[in-house]
């Protein structure tokens, strides 16, 4: 179970959070200019990378706030945390 | 009697009673129920789980394969304990297990007879005629362990979350020493270990530490650290778990007081592995009779227990640490003899042998055994096969080298390697903050298990931030390594018998090379394959010798076969005790109404709705469930009925880009809607799909109330922060669930104005002012109050709420103030019934995963100002194809019979399966008002097949339905608005 450094409230266990997938993904639009191959693109292929993954997570019963979480898909080591809207920092692998 | 009359670490004026399959026996306190069977000679304590053959007890601790009882009768019986690990307790109850009709006469060891016609992965080869279920329950039958109790488990069970700077698994001198190292720095450490008494294997030993006999300075060490403010100590605990970030969980098997276990969640910053090695049994000819055991465990019987397991035992090794063994046991009194694979023996083991008067048959190996209910011989030959020589024995004490604990460090991620000097895997690479020290690491002399622990205890305690000093090792004599000298297995040219691996699977040498033959090559295939290394131990004594022998057949290095993955749990945990206190009552916490105690008083027959109490019909007397719907059913058509419907959701949605957020997140224009009027909406995921639907009403400008399906409020009022947080944080909106703010009463046909009225409120409630899809505020009974005319049942209805903690009042006043129009409570069958007739549908009953918008009748509209969730996929190709399932009414052709939901549309000419599916039935019920049998579903081109008469089919049966529309009740609506 890991363990995440909530922006707002501190390091909580796992049970705490809900996670969200992966963050910075850039919907296409808009829709009537979005061809039906980019669509699918978009819907169903997601990246599912070994190493370093960047995704959303709420605090679901701490203060409710979905923030971002970069982590090791290997080693689940979590390599920053950082508001939602904010920019990562750059991490070597 | 196999027990000395001195010696021993138990009470011997402390005796126990205990039975073993009925049979009365006594030990002493400090025995365990292993010990004290050894020490009343019962060797044969449990049958093989396949063929059924005679087993007796191997080992000492979690390592044990065979030695699994049932301890306890009825309810409190525990299945599949290891004998090993069972405290001797007065008066306890043991049974063995899997034999018929006893463990002497077992009828289905006839199938050893049958043995080489029952090679690896002869299930899959032998029984697909007619088909494995013909088989299947006579073989589960056959093969098994202990019987799962059926009665409730009486017995209390609790967990507990810990953190520590510095968690030590396992108090050997290791262990001890790292908690030591690292409590003298002011850590907080917890050291925990799985037996009752501190020290580990080297409790068991005759050696010296700083000139005092071993066990009593490891004992001493155990009860300083105890001492200590800062230390927490555990035994009897097991650590089962290694999970992400540190997580340990621990199962404590408690002592005295009123819990039987506590399982423990530990949160450590650093953690010490200092979880000792496990002896590997010698793969020989019917090496599995009882008798046969490891050294290490003969001499931990001898030293703990006072158990001299056999007067003539042989002890067969291939390394030099089973030496210490015979040589305690003939100080005991045996007589042993050392069987020695390797040639050449140290000289000075030669002549600690020769001084006390024991046999060393050096360069040899054992052929074969004999004795039905324990071993009473063995045939020794030289590997050269010059000689075969007959011996007489009472047991054989196998000592094939050790095999360090990594399952822990293995759950945590870390890497193994192969170590070829001491043929073992050692932990490599570490993933999480975790450090190994002692036997589990490799290290198998008590000087640098005592080196490595203090090291590892100072490392741990800095990285977790504190100052540690390192303490001089204790000191103890020089102890020379294993030397050991591999030995798989016994060739064909000198073996007489099958080869046992894995005793608790009964899987043979043969076994692993027939798999290897049949090209299951892969570690984790034969795993399955062979079964070896699966059930209760995981192959704790045979996965090293399983994989050697895999990389003989296949003619590869042992580390390049691998080995497989390690998961928790290391030993079994009872299910009681993972459960914990979340059982019962205490499962989840149960959600009440608010006028819960009148329901009571009503005759309601409750039921789980997402977490909520709710009636689902009140019963009067001399009802049946059938009955009472019926007459809620007619009271809402033809009178009045109240319904509590309080766990709607109640989310608000306010400032001043709500109506925009609205927009975007339903089907459904909410901006558009004028203050006090209501408009009903879909909610889509990203993929079209409809996955709630609501009602959502416009308060004052800035400011809407959103009530998604009951149960659904939580997950929407999250959906709407997720899209507002992540995706349009520009947005001016604020979102509150307010469902548990507001109780919500219903009252619904065509009495509901009168019965509203007669209640008493401010509102007028005369239709052409107050019509149907609007709220009003004002008072009802007297209380503040929020109404809305919506209706899930097709008759006039007005959803009246106040505060939550007015709820239980405004049931009474409604209650009351419809006596003289004939009012019935409504339960949520009845409600879910009475909107079949209007086809109004319940999203994921009669929707599932591919259901767009238009699949219900809903058009898209072309023209929507803003884009809205889900629009994109509405126009996918998919989303547009003509034979869709889309959502129809049936009519069953026999008004009487009710259509089964979930019963599937046979595609039209088809009279039996197999065949694709044409559509299937949703909702159904059979109408006490309309007398016909009506339903909802999901066909293959909808509404266009309008008339047809279609096959339905469920459970070998088949019934004939029309095709309808989902509209069967005031299909104008005249009702609904009146």
């Amino acid at each position: 179970m890991l363990l995440l450094d909530c922006p707002f409230c501190g390091v909580r266990p796992e049970i705490e959070f809900a996670c969200g997938g992966r963050s910075h993904v850039q919907r296409p639009g808009p829709p009537e200019q979005v061809s039906d191959e980019q669509w699918s693109a978009y819907l169903f292929f997601q990246p599912n990378p070994k190493g370093l993954l960047r995704e959303r997570w709420r605090h679901v019963v701490g203060c409710g706030l979905w923030f971002n979480v970069e982590r090791d898909t290997v080693t689940h080591a979590v390599t920053q945390v950082y508001e939602m809207g904010a920019a990562p920092a750059e991490t070597t692998p | 009697m196999s027990r000395l009359a001195q010696g021993g670490r138990i009470d011997r004026s402390k005796k126990l009673r205990f039975t073993f399959d009925g049979r009365a026996f006594t030990g002493f306190a400090g025995d365990t129920l292993a010990s004290a069977l050894l020490a009343n000679d019962e060797h044969l304590v449990a049958r093989s789980f396949k063929l059924h053959r005679p087993r007796g007890i191997v080992g000492f601790g979690a390592d044990e394969p065979n030695a699994l009882v049932t301890v306890g009768k009825g309810a409190y019986a525990t299945p599949n304990l290891r004998a090993t690990q069972v405290t001797l307790t007065d008066g306890l109850e043991a049974f063995s297990q899997n034999r018929f009709p006893s463990l002497q006469f077992d009828l289905q060891a006839v199938l050893g007879l049958f043995q080489r016609f029952l090679p690896a992965g002869f299930y899959y080869k032998a029984f697909f005629l007619p088909s494995w279920k013909f088989y299947e329950g006579m073989i589960r039958r056959t093969a098994g362990l202990g019987r799962a109790p059926t009665e409730p488990d009486p017995d209390r069970y609790a967990h507990r979350h810990a953190h520590c700077d510095v968690l030590v698994v396992g108090a050997g001198p290791a262990g001890l020493q790292a908690a030591r190292s690292a409590a003298q720095s002011g850590a907080r450490v917890m050291l925990v270990d799985e037996r009752d008494e501190l020290g580990g294997d080297s409790a068991f030993h005759g050696g010296r530490i700083e000139d005092r006999p071993a066990p009593f300075y490891l004992h001493d060490m155990a009860a300083q650290l105890a001492a200590l403010p800062n230390v927490r100590v555990l035994p009897r605990t097991t650590a089962f778990g290694y999970y992400d970030h540190n997580l340990v969980t621990l199962a404590e098997r408690c002592s005295g007081g009123e819990l039987a276990q506590r399982i423990w969640y530990v949160r450590a910053k650093q953690v010490v592995l200092a979880t000792g090695a496990i002896e590997r049994p010698l793969v020989f000819p019917n090496n599995d009779r009882p008798g046969i055991m490891l050294a290490g465990a003969a001499r931990a019987y001898l030293q703990r227990h006072a158990v001299l397991v056999g007067q003539r035992p042989v002890v067969f090794t291939n390394n030099d640490s089973a030496y210490e063994t015979a040589f305690d046991l003939a100080a005991a009194g045996a007589k042993p003899i050392v069987v020695d694979v390797r040639s050449h023996p140290d000289t000075q083991l030669q002549t600690g042998c020769a001084r006390r008067g024991i046999e060393l048959i050096p360069g040899a190996t054992i052929a074969d055994t004999g004795g039905r209910m324990r071993v009473d011989r063995i045939e020794i030959v030289p590997h050269d096969n010059s000689r075969r020589r007959r011996v007489a024995c009472d047991a054989v004490l196998m000592a094939g080298g050790w095999a360090p604990v990594v399952h822990l460090f293995s759950q945590s991620g870390g890497k193994l390697r192969f170590d070829e000097v001491q043929s073992c895997f050692r932990p490599a690479l570490p993933v999480q903050a975790v450090i190994v020290a002692g036997a589990a690491n490799g290290a198998f002399d008590l000087a640098t298990c005592f080196a490595e622990g203090a090291r590892a205890g100072v490392e741990a305690s800095r990285r977790a931030g504190h100052d540690a000093v390192v303490i001089a090792p204790p000191q103890v004599a020089d102890e020379a390594g294993l030397r050991i000298e591999p030995h798989w297995r016994v060739p064909d040219a000198l073996a007489r018998g099958k080869q046992w691996v894995d005793f608790q699977n009964d899987v043979t040498s043969a076994d692993i090379e027939l798999a290897a033959r049949e090209s299951f090559c892969s570690v984790e295939l034969l795993k399955r394959y062979t079964t070896t290394g699966m059930a209760t131990d995981q192959g704790k004594t045979s996965n090293v010798n399983a994989l050697a022998l895999l990389a003989n057949a296949v003619g590869k290095a042992i580390p390049d076969v691998g080995t497989t993955t390690f998961r928790p749990p290391y030993t079994p945990v009872t299910f009681g005790a993972i459960a914990g206190t979340a059982r019962g009552d205490l499962f989840r916490p149960r959600k009440y109404l608010p006028a819960h105690a009148a329901h009571v008083k009503l005759g309601a027959h409750f039921e789980d709705f997402g977490g909520w109490q709710r009636p689902e019909f009140y019963l009067r007397a001399g009802e049946t469930q059938e009955v009472a719907i019926a007459r809620e059913w007619r009271a809402v058509r033809n009178g009045v009925g109240l319904f509590d419907g309080s766990p709607l959701g109640k989310i608000e949605v306010c400032g001043p880009d709500a109506g925009i957020f609205l927009d975007r997140m339903y089907l459904g224009s909410a901006s558009s809607l004028q203050p006090g009027k209501l408009r009903y909406g879909l909610m889509l995921n990203e993929h079209g799909t409809v996955i709630d639907d609501g009602v959502f009403a416009r308060l004052t400008p800035t400011r809407f109330l959103v009530s998604p399906t009951s149960g659904m409020a939580l997950a929407i009022s999250a959906r709407f922060e997720d899209w507002l947080q992540c995706e349009w944080p520009e947005l001016k909106v604020a979102v509150c669930d307010l469902t548990t703010a507001w109780a919500t009463i219903a009252i619904a046909g065509p009495s509901a104005r009168d019965l509203l009225q007669r209640a008493g409120t401010d509102i007028d409630l005369a239709p052409d002012v107050f019509g149907h899809m609007q709220l009003r505020e004002g008072t009802v009974a007297g209380m503040k109050a929020r109404v809305q005319r919506v209706s899930f049942t097709g008759e006039v209805q007005y959803e009246v709420s106040v505060a939550w903690s007015s709820g239980a009042a405004l049931w009474e006043a409604l209650f009351a103030a419809g006596e003289a129009f004939g009012v019935a409570p409504i339960g949520i069958e009845t409600w879910l019934r009475l909107r079949i007739e209007k086809g109004y549908i319940h999203i994921g009953s009669d929707t599932d995963g591919t259901t767009i918008p238009a699949d219900l009748g809903f058009a898209v509209p072309a023209k929507k100002q803003s884009d809205f969730v889900g629009r994109r996929s509405l126009t996918r190709p998919d989303a547009l194809r003509a034979d869709r399932f889309r959502l129809v009414g049936f009519e069953s052709i026999d008004p009487e019979r009710a259509l089964p939901v979930g019963a599937h549309v046979l595609p039209a000419g088809c009279k039996k399966p197999p065949a694709l599916l044409d559509g299937r039935i949703t909702s159904s019920c059979v109408s006490p008002v309309l007398h016909r049998s009506i339903g909802l579903g999901l066909l293959k081109g909808g509404l266009d097949r309008r008339g047809e008469i279609v096959t339905l089919f469920y459970e070998h049966n088949t019934l004939s339905a029309r095709v309808v529309d989902p509209v069967f009740y005031d299909t104008q609506g005249a009702r609904l608005h009146g």
